[in-house]
């Protein structure tokens, strides 16, 4: 359940990308695409497999009578083709034909690219080297015209040739399989299967497989309709022995095209539905494995409409600022969309206030809705989000009503961010000078943007801000991306400074020296600054008035000391006590030493 | 008495880095001791090291100098794997519950897949998944859901309960409660504790918290930029460190009292005006 009541936050990575097998398979029964492509797939499967029965003539067998009979005529339901042979026993061997070349293809490719991507990517070193190279080398060839040189060889014969195909496909299996698998390679699960004593095979089989099967399925639906057209190209060029196919079928209709048409029309119809329902399968199961589906968008679409009405009808009431407060929010609401449509609150009408110069700070747990609230301020949240609030003003100015201009305009000069993960935060194309200079340039000319970005840097504590200034991102540590990072926030002297877990990257060491430099910055500027946190140190550190929140509720607000020594709700009490006393140390001795032992 | 895990100048350099251009060390001559049933805090901040010398005890890092030894054994050169021998008393609780257990298996998988490695019957691993689940507190009808279907802290449980399922005699506990909750954290924590007291397992505890070492560790080892600057009694490394990085360390984690911590503040910007140094409070 944790899943659904995740919303697709910032602070959240993608859990891992395996879905349920049942949940795939509910999803793709209720997709009428994969629904209508499958009874497709099986229906000209069982048509080609039941030809000898519903068949009159072999697709051979030429009637001097039936040339060009039309459509209709008994016996030749669908008509004779130029040569008197029957157009539909030849259709249903056309479909054995298509679909022999593209398992035969499928098959091949996926078989060797499986196998060897699996080895390279969980191997690695020369293995990985040798493999990638040849497999790239086979990439290089120019397919068609192998296959076409190659007919003495194959004599013909479309399966020989589907066989070089699937070979000659390998690459595209190859590269996605061992890119996925040196994904997963380094994945602590891993690990911890070597560490339990698991053998590589099993290790393979059980536990890297699982995680590339699903993309196989969609990339072989994708190759069994390249086999397909291949064979169908080669067909209709004349190319290989004399077998029905769509693409013979297709070229004999060809010469006659004005004289007959509709014999056109038949082995085109069969062509389009076998690959249009693979391609089909392919997108319905991509769709079924992301957890979307058309339908759910549109339910949710209207969900979300629904509840923006209501918050149109109840914003009047919002609109005058009531507090003096220099940011205030009251009843705040945040609802994300369920796969189903209908709409799930995280974050229930938490309040807070932050008066100008004070340091706020938002406590929580993971999934208390602390970093949502944060975002919703900034106006920083996913666009599928819903937030409703009874108000929610800077500096009197309502932020929710405002216009993605505006936000913009209120960035910066209003309100700056800081986040947790400094380094994911900066572009790492450009250096960091050119990124400051970037944000300032909407104020000041060039010129005067760097002088001020390298009076900043100096300012945060960077020791050679002109270098700096010219490193890209990777070239710096996680503390100096931290306060360049900040030194870009308080560029604009924003009136209040949203800081998201700014020091839980960083080491206790750096941590330190950046709470140093927050501290400093606030008072400088006389900033107010919510900090998002759940470290109780950085609270009793920073912090002036705490708001605690469990649950996507704000279950306390006060002042920081009385939070510390006197909490009110219960929650805030356990929070406080499930902090690890520094005075406790372990004093029980190792049991071997002595078997009992009080703490 | 030989102890159980006995590390020997370990150095390590990892493979790559390009022609004539090799990686610099990570590990710069590490020797330490584990005793049975004990526990050492290995502390240390990001690039100390501290991880590969867990990964290095695992098999899952090979050594470039100095040695392992594991009750007697030379592992140093043993990888992690089906023919480690009696190595496989050495098991591991990862950092991220989120990315260490597999997506693909039921808890039961997880579980009894060592057990069945080991060449145990599925059904005796299989019964033995339920007493496992008990003893790190889950309820029994975990076996039959995903470990993406757990929160963080029970899926740590899991891990555990992996670990414990070949009866190991040392676990190695990389940060396993820094992804928790606070509240989490302390129950996991004392999971730790009760379990090495009834099975008497070892314990190498690998963090950069201070607080959870003083919590779980018996004696602390305090690593620094690919060494091991100091090492003893908890209470003592903990309380009146001797090394100048200890004490910076010691001084740079934030207490939860704003009182307290703006003493601590003063006293760390003391320390870096390169001042007298004053004793933590």
């Amino acid at each position: 359940m944790s899943q659904q009541l995740a919303p697709p936050g910032p602070d959240r990575t993608a859990a891992a990308p395996a879905k349920r097998k049942r949940r795939v398979t509910r999803a793709l029964l209720r997709n009428p695409m994969a629904v209508g492509s499958v009874v497709t797939l099986a229906a000209m499967t069982l048509l080609c497999l039941l030809a000898p029965v519903i068949t009159s003539h072999d697709p051979m067998y030429s009637s001097v009578e039936h040339v060009n009979a039309p459509t209709g005529t008994e016996g030749w339901w669908l008509g004779g083709d130029a040569q008197g042979r029957d157009m539909w026993s030849r259709l249903l061997a056309s479909i054995g034909v298509s679909l022999t070349a593209a398992l035969i293809g499928t098959g091949v490719s996926i078989v060797i690219g499986v196998v060897f991507g699996l080895i390279a990517g969980y191997v690695g070193r020369a293995i990985d080297s040798i493999a990638s190279w040849v497999f790239n080398l086979v990439l290089a060839l120019p397919t068609l015209l192998i296959l076409i040189v190659l007919l003495p060889v194959t004599r013909g014969s479309y399966q020989l040739t589907m066989l070089l195909l699937g070979v000659m496909l390998s690459p595209g299996v190859y590269r996605l399989v061992r890119n996925m698998v040196i994904g997963v390679r380094r994945e602590l699960y891993i690990d911890a299967a070597k560490v339990a004593g698991l053998s590589t095979w099993r290790i393979l089989t059980r536990h890297v497989f699982f995680v590339v099967r699903g993309p196989i399925v969609i990339q072989a639906a994708f190759i069994a309709t390249i086999c397909i057209n291949v064979q169908a190209g080669l067909a209709f060029l004349g190319v290989g022995a004399n077998t029905p196919s769509f693409g013979s079928m297709i070229s004999q209709a060809f010469t006659n095209l004005y004289g007959h048409p509709v014999q056109l029309l038949w082995p085109t119809l069969g062509l389009v539905a076998l690959t249009g329902s693979l391609i089909l399968f392919a997108n319905a199961y991509r769709d079924a494995l992301a957890g979307t589906t058309t339908a759910a968008r549109r339910r949710s679409r209207r969900a979300i409409a629904d509840v923006t009405r209501h918050a149109d009808e109840a914003a009047p009431a919002a609109e005058k600022p009531t507090g003096k407060a220099l940011l205030t929010v009251q009843d705040l609401s945040i609802a994300y969309p369920r796969p189903d449509g209908s709409l799930n609150e995280v974050v229930h009408k938490v309040s807070l206030t932050v008066d100008s110069g004070e340091v706020v700070g938002l406590v929580g747990e993971s999934g208390s809705g602390k970093t949502q609230t944060a975002f919703a301020i900034l106006g920083l949240l996913p666009h599928e989000a819903v937030v409703t609030a009874k108000e929610a003003s800077l500096d009197g100015r309502p932020l929710l009503a405002m216009t993605p201009a505006e936000l913009r305009k209120l960035r910066g000069p209003g309100v700056a961010y800081i986040p947790q993960e400094p380094m994911s935060n900066l572009d790492p194309s450009f250096t960091v000078g050119s990124q400051l200079v970037e944000a300032l340039r909407r104020t000041m000319p060039r010129v005067q943007a760097r002088q001020r970005v390298l009076e900043l840097l100096a300012r945060v504590g960077i020791p050679d801000p002109e270098r700096t200034f010219d490193s890209y991102p990777h070239q710096i540590s996680g503390g100096m991306a931290q306060r360049v990072l900040i030194a870009g926030a308080v560029a604009t002297h924003p009136k209040v400074l949203i800081a998201d877990e700014p020091t839980t990257a960083l080491d206790v060491t750096v941590q330190a020296e950046i709470l140093d430099l927050l501290r400093e910055l606030q008072r400088e500027l006389k900033m107010a600054v919510l900090l998002v946190t759940h470290n109780f140190g950085v609270v009793a550190d920073l912090c002036d008035r705490v708001v605690v929140m469990r649950d996507g509720r704000d279950v306390e607000t006060g002042e920081v000391r009385q939070i510390f020594s006197r909490p009110a709700h219960e929650y805030t009490k356990s929070l406080i006590d499930s902090i690890l006393d520094e005075e406790t140390l372990r004093t029980d001795a190792p049991v071997s030493k002595a078997k009992e032992g009080a703490r | 008495m030989n102890p159980l895990l006995q590390i020997d100048d370990l150095r390590l350099r990892y493979p790559g880095g390009g022609f004539r251009r090799r990686l610099p060390e990570v590990l710069k001559g590490v020797s330490l001791h584990i005793e049975a049933g004990e526990t050492l805090g290995l502390v240390g901040e990001s690039g100390s090291g501290k991880t590969t010398v867990g990964r290095a005890v695992l098999g899952l890092a090979q050594a470039t100098g100095g040695t392992i030894t594991f009750e007697g054994q030379d592992i140093t050169h043993l990888p992690a794997g089906r023919n480690r021998g009696d190595a496989r008393e050495i098991q591991v609780v990862f950092q991220d519950p989120y990315t260490s257990l597999t997506p693909a298996l039921q808890v039961r998988g997880i579980l009894s897949e060592p057990l069945i490695a080991q060449g145990i019957a599925r059904s005796d691993a299989e019964r033995r998944v339920s007493s496992l689940l008990d003893r790190v507190g889950l309820p029994k009808d975990s076996a039959d859901r995903f470990a993406r279907e757990f929160s963080g802290g029970q899926r740590q449980r899991i891990a555990i309960a992996r670990a414990l399922a070949l009866e190991p005699r040392l676990i190695v506990c990389d940060e396993p409660v820094s992804a928790l909750d606070l509240t989490t954290q302390a129950r996991v924590l004392d999971l730790l504790i009760e379990l090495q007291r009834n099975t008497g397992v070892a314990y190498l505890f690998i963090t950069h918290d201070l607080a959870v070492v003083r919590h779980i560790s018996h004696r602390v080892a305090v690593m620094y930029q690919g060494e091991i600057v100091e090492t003893g009694p908890a209470a003592t490394v903990t309380r009146h460190p001797q090394n100048d990085y200890t004490k910076r360390l010691l001084l740079a984690a934030p207490t939860a009292d704003p009182d307290a911590q703006a003493e601590r503040r003063a006293a760390r910007q003391a320390l870096r005006g390169r001042a007298e140094v004053p004793t933590a409070s």
